[in-house]
């Protein structure tokens, strides 16, 4: 037993560096432990100030605008200077949405509740990147006319 | 000390027995040019980068800050230096400002912003007294760059096309109103607008 036990550690030790060095890190890709992987090039966020689709009606909306350097700390919240509801009237920025303003038990406050304060928590740039992995994600309209259809053509037979 | 006092006047208020009216008034000219261009140096030299992050107080807490930031790291290369934003480059207002700056030779010799702690404390009163400033003269110191007459409003994106065209052509708005901290963190900005 113990013997076999020693075995099984030995060949585990063996294996777990050979299984490293194939890639067993998603977000390293190939690169060997020891060497330095070429970080993706940046891109540059989109600034076209064009509101983008939602994917799903709950979808926090992304940002159509740079955002370098927006300073979003215990001092001072940059993106509020714009979407806050006081600011509203003179940046005709959307206003942050009512749910921001209330708390957990859904009671509303007078401020941005403290727990959506980080805006880029939900809310990013885009850019132009090239997706990582394939995007399988359908819109449920989609879903939908598709199940439709699959009904009326099950109902025809 | 009366004494050689009236002696010096004496010798100032005597006659040149020695040189003539035309090399005394070359050597004043010469003299006045080496003086004049000495005092200028100086002063230029006080508006360096080196010079500003001499001492620990601007190169630890507020040129960090700016490092990050495009007026510092670009695509193309162009950087504004401290003295750019902090200084009027106008001569007269140059001269008023360092003048008002020696309160800063104070506060460096009883630090009063020696530790990061009292930095942060007395930050918003320093801030306050930037954006005082600037409001005071349009700005006059992002200006001295980025011209109004000079904006292509068609290169700018919606957002600052808007703002730019409106209330920064009537006046209503100079820069810094809504520029503020573009350079460097901001302090506690509860209660400023």
């Amino acid at each position: 037993m113990i013997r076999t036990l020693t075995l099984l550690i030995a060949l585990s030790c063996i294996a777990a560096p050979a299984a490293a060095q194939k890639g067993g890190d998603a977000m390293r890709g190939p690169t060997a432990i020891l060497d330095e992987a070429k970080p993706p090039e940046l891109g540059n966020a989109e600034n076209r100030d064009l509101r983008r689709k939602r994917s799903y009606p709950m979808q926090p909306p992304t940002i159509p605008h740079k955002i370098d350097n927006y300073q979003v700390d215990l001092n001072n919240n940059k993106c509020l200077s714009c979407h806050s509801r006081r600011r509203t009237e003179e940046s005709q920025a959307p206003m942050v949405s009512v749910t921001h303003y209330m708390d957990r038990d859904g009671n509303f406050l007078a401020e941005i509740s403290p727990r959506r304060y980080f805006c880029d928590a939900c809310h990013v740039v885009q850019t132009e990147g090239k997706p990582l992995v394939e995007n399988t994600f359908q819109d449920v309209d989609a879903l939908l006319s598709k199940g439709r259809s699959a009904q009326k053509s099950g109902k025809k037979k | 000390m009366i004494r050689f006092v009236k002696r010096f006047w004496r010798v100032l208020n005597s006659r040149s027995r020695h040189f003539t009216l035309g090399f005394l008034l070359s050597a004043g000219f010469v003299a006045g040019i080496i003086f004049w261009g000495g005092f200028n140096t100086a002063m230029e030299l006080t508006n360096t980068e080196t010079f500003c992050t001499g001492c620990h107080e601007m190169r630890e807490n507020v040129f960090v800050e700016l490092q990050g930031t495009i007026h510092f790291t670009n695509r193309s290369g162009v950087r504004a230096k401290c003295s750019d934003c902090h200084v009027p480059h106008n001569w007269t207002h140059k001269m008023a400002r360092k003048i008002q700056a020696s309160k800063e030779v104070w506060g460096k010799i009883f630090g009063t912003i020696s530790t990061r702690e009292k930095f942060v404390e007395k930050r918003l009163e320093l801030a306050h007294r930037e954006w005082a400033r600037m409001k005071a003269n349009n700005s006059l110191e992002c200006r001295n760059c980025h011209e109004f007459e000079y904006m292509d409003f068609t290169r700018q994106s919606k957002r600052a096309a808007d703002m730019h065209s409106t209330v920064l052509a009537k006046g209503e708005k100079t820069c810094i109103d809504c520029h503020k901290g573009i350079a460097h963190r901001l302090p506690d900005m509860a209660g400023v607008e």
